[in-house]
């Protein structure tokens, strides 16, 4: 609960709070449709009652709530209600809204698993405490026949329960044994399933002592691990991969002169596709017709618009940015640019799946280990009872339930859950399971500038060297496009309170500019050669008057929020801070210069960066990658670790381990400190399991373990786990 | 000791309807957002019944 009050403008709208709920609209008739949105910046009661009283508000919609927990709203509205409409409007309303996609993300199935679990551990929970209290008697001191019975009913409680409840790891251990590898399942269910035969065994020869709490509690305490577990998981990977914000379902396939609406999957060579300004390429392929500007600083990194004419080559994911454009579809779909970048992406990216997690090197080391030892208890009580197999066997159970998985199994999913809970809450949504331990190595962060850094939003920077009446002027002829440096134009000079001067005839040439006439003269803005002028080395674009010589209006990328705070955190915390970009050198040296970053290199190509990650690598730097970028995919891939904005194409959070939900980047630094905590908290807790298998392993193997001390092993050594995982949340706040 | 046939089999019933109102709450989605469900109660609109999602 860190963020601002401020970044949530309907927590003080008491007025909230009177009214009732506004529900109510049954709907047109038709069939619903189911809208998701994913709300990185609700964290209060008033923001879910400020959400779903605003998208009630809107036609077409029937019900609306919010699942804070995923940061989500679901949605149910009219067949034509576009999701689009919804996120723009709740963005308006001062609540960042991004769509998802409702198709790949039904509700029902991402949870599924993660039900299943919780109804396992409940039916797991029931039968340990009934049993428990069974086994209070037993150990206070029940004998023979009574003794029996308790076990009976134990027996009869605990049977069906484990063989239900235990399902999970049981069924993971054997996949594991029929391929011949052992993971931290097969001690586990082990355990369990000997314990519990073992039990029934002494039962029915009314011996002394059932471990039937052992194997249910055990069961319980496991399945509490893997539900953790699975819901940190289940949580990042439905968000984080289905983020549809940017991507481009749709495109204007014209035919016979009709523009049709089609989905993008449908397109093949050959078709002509309209693009219309201010909206993202859809395909690769060739401008048959029109004229314009591409931005395509999400392919290159390049910040300023590149012009594109018949005969140009255009990729996927270029924005258009003048004038509309007719392309004829080189490729399209999986054969795009961008699909093929991200193919080149998943070689770079199974180096990084070699990592082993602590868990998994802990399993390595602890599955034999235990084995080991049980059956080497075993061999060494047959020899020395003089060949009494149940003693031995009884011993030998004992050692392995003693060892307790449990506390190993909590171990690492207790601090994860903590850990990612903490971020999650800060805007963070953690894609892989090892991510958290890679980021903790991390120590040199690269980052890229366009789209990153800054926010790719151009920002007129030399106001003050312009005379009123030019201002008026360029902000005139600024006002009706649609061009990035236009707009920042308009906003420069509305900001300054000058008002537009009265032009006539506007006219936008697309790709090159605006002309209108002035007092009797031509005035013109646009790009340097079209005005006869000489270019300067920076984002500009220039005002022509009449005959006067150009001028011309110099522009600077806007830092995204948060970025210097990011720079400083990193620094801070020691690690090496490098920009590496695909733009010209003067841009960004100025916006290195303004984070304070000394290493920076410019003019990148992708493989630029991704050989710069990799010499970087073999010099021994565990490198972070925070880049948004096709140009940067491969780097992200190739980096220890890697984080994107919410914002970055999606092929580029695809590779990503991390994605930033909101827009800001000051939570770069919290997560770098917070993922050392928790890989320190990991280590402990290994250190407090291993600590009481020291004293609980000799008491095992001499024979002296009994189901009480077992108990009593079991639980102490879960709970001190849980509980030093959760002092990592404790610090959030 | 006879005390144990029906304690027994109360202390069981008494633990079985635990699990299942447990079940009614799984059934229920009560477990899908408690965080939201958690802050709900400070915002003085009053749900008539649990939607149905």
């Amino acid at each position: 609960m860190a963020a601002p009050v401020s970044a949530c403008p309907a927590c003080d709208a008491a007025h909230f709070a009177e009214e009732t709920a506004g529900r109510g609209y049954a709907g047109d008739g038709g069939e619903a449709k189911r809208i998701m949105l994913s709300l990185p910046q609700v964290y209060c009661a008033a923001c879910i009652v400020g959400v779903e009283r605003g998208l009630a508000g809107l036609p077409g919609v029937r019900s609306a709530r919010v699942n804070l927990t995923l940061k989500r709203a679901t949605v149910e509205a009219d067949k034509d209600v576009e999701p689009e409409d919804l996120a723009s409007y709740l963005t308006g309303i001062g609540f960042e809204a991004y769509e998802l996609d409702a198709g790949a993300l039904s509700a029902t199935e991402t949870d599924k698993r993660g039900r299943d679990l919780m109804m396992r551990m409940g039916v797991a929970f029931f039968g340990m405490m009934n049993v428990m209290l069974l086994s209070v008697a037993v150990w206070s001191g029940a004998t023979e026949a009574t003794r029996d019975m308790f076990h009976w009913v134990s027996a009869a409680i605990a049977l069906p329960i484990v063989a239900f409840s235990a399902q999970p790891f049981i069924k993971s251990a054997w996949s594991a044994l029929r391929v011949g590898r052992l993971n931290m399942d097969v001690p586990i269910s082990l355990a369990i399933v000997l314990a519990a035969g073992m039990s029934v065994y002494e039962t029915m020869h009314s011996g002394q002592h059932a471990y039937f709490d052992a194997a249910l509690s055990l069961t319980f305490f496991l399945l509490a691990g893997r539900y953790l577990d699975h819901r940190t998981r289940a949580v990042a990977r439905s968000a984080a991969e289905e983020l549809a914000a940017l991507e481009v379902p749709r495109a204007h396939k014209v035919v016979e002169g009709q523009d049709i609406v089609v989905p993008v999957a449908e397109l093949s060579v050959g078709d002509v596709v309209r693009v219309t300004p201010g909206n993202r390429v859809p395909v690769d392929g060739m401008v048959e017709e029109g004229e314009s500007e591409v931005d395509r600083s999400l392919l290159t990194g390049e910040s300023l618009p590149v012009f594109a004419g018949p005969g140009e080559m255009l990729n996927a994911g270029e924005v258009n940015l003048t004038g509309p454009l007719m392309i004829r579809v080189a490729a399209a779909g999986k054969d795009t640019a961008l699909h093929r970048m991200a193919d080149l992406v998943a070689i770079a990216e199974t180096a990084r799946n070699k990592y082993t997690s602590l868990a998994d090197k802990a399993a390595a080391l602890y599955a034999p280990a235990v084995h080991l030892l049980a059956l080497g208890a075993f061999i060494a009580w047959l020899f020395i009872s003089g060949g009494d197999v149940r003693l031995s066997i009884n011993i030998a159970v004992a050692v392995l339930i003693i060892t307790c998985p449990c506390a190993l199994g909590l171990a690492v999913p207790a601090v994860t859950t903590a850990a990612s809970g903490r971020l999650f809450k800060k805007g963070m949504l953690l894609k892989s399971a090892t991510a958290m331990e890679r980021l903790a190595e991390v120590d040199h962060v690269v980052f890229d500038k366009t789209g990153t850094l800054t926010e790719g939003d151009p920002k007129l920077d030399n106001l003050g060297d312009h005379d009123p009446a030019d201002l008026a002027i360029a902000a005139a002829l600024a006002q009706g496009s649609s061009h990035p440096l236009a707009q920042a134009i308009s906003r420069a000079v509305a900001g300054a309170k000058v008002l537009p001067a009265v032009v006539s005839d506007v006219r936008e040439k697309p790709g090159f500019g605006i002309e209108a006439r002035h007092a009797g003269e031509v005035v013109r803005l646009g790009r340097a050669e079209w005005l006869g002028a000489k270019g300067i080395d920076r984002t500009a674009t220039y005002l022509k008057i009449g005959k006067r010589p150009a001028v011309a209006f110099t522009f600077n990328d806007a830092l995204r929020e948060g970025a210097a705070e990011a720079v400083a955190a990193m620094k801070a915390q020691g690690c090496k801070v490098t920009l590496i970009s695909g733009d010209a050198p003067a841009a960004v040296q100025d916006v290195a210069f303004r984070l304070g970053i000394e290493d920076y290199r410019a003019g990148m190509l992708p493989e630029g960066k991704l050989a710069a990650l990799d010499a970087l690598s073999a010099e021994g730097a565990k490198v972070l990658m925070v880049g948004d970028g096709l140009n940067d995919t491969a780097a992200l891939a190739a980096a220890h670790v890697s984080i994107s904005p919410a914002s970055a194409l999606e092929a580029a959070r695809v590779v990503s381990d991390i994605v930033l939900l909101g827009k800001t980047l000051e939570p770069l630094g919290d997560a770098l400190s917070t993922s050392r905590k928790a890989t320190l908290r990991i280590k402990e807790n290994f250190a407090i399991s291993a600590a009481y298998n020291v004293v609980a392993i000799p008491i095992a193997l001499l024979g002296f373990a009994t189901p009480l001390a077992a108990a009593l092993a079991m639980s102490l050594s879960s709970i001190t786990v849980s509980l030093n995982a959760l002092r990592l949340k404790a610090r959030a706040r | 000791m006879n005390v144990l046939v029906y304690l027994i089999p109360v202390s069981i019933f008494l633990g079985a309807m635990g699990l299942a109102f447990f079940f009614y709450t799984m059934k229920t989605r009560q477990y899908d957002d408690p965080e939201g469900d958690a802050r709900r109660i400070l915002s003085g609109i009053y749900d008539d019944a649990p939607p149905e999602d």
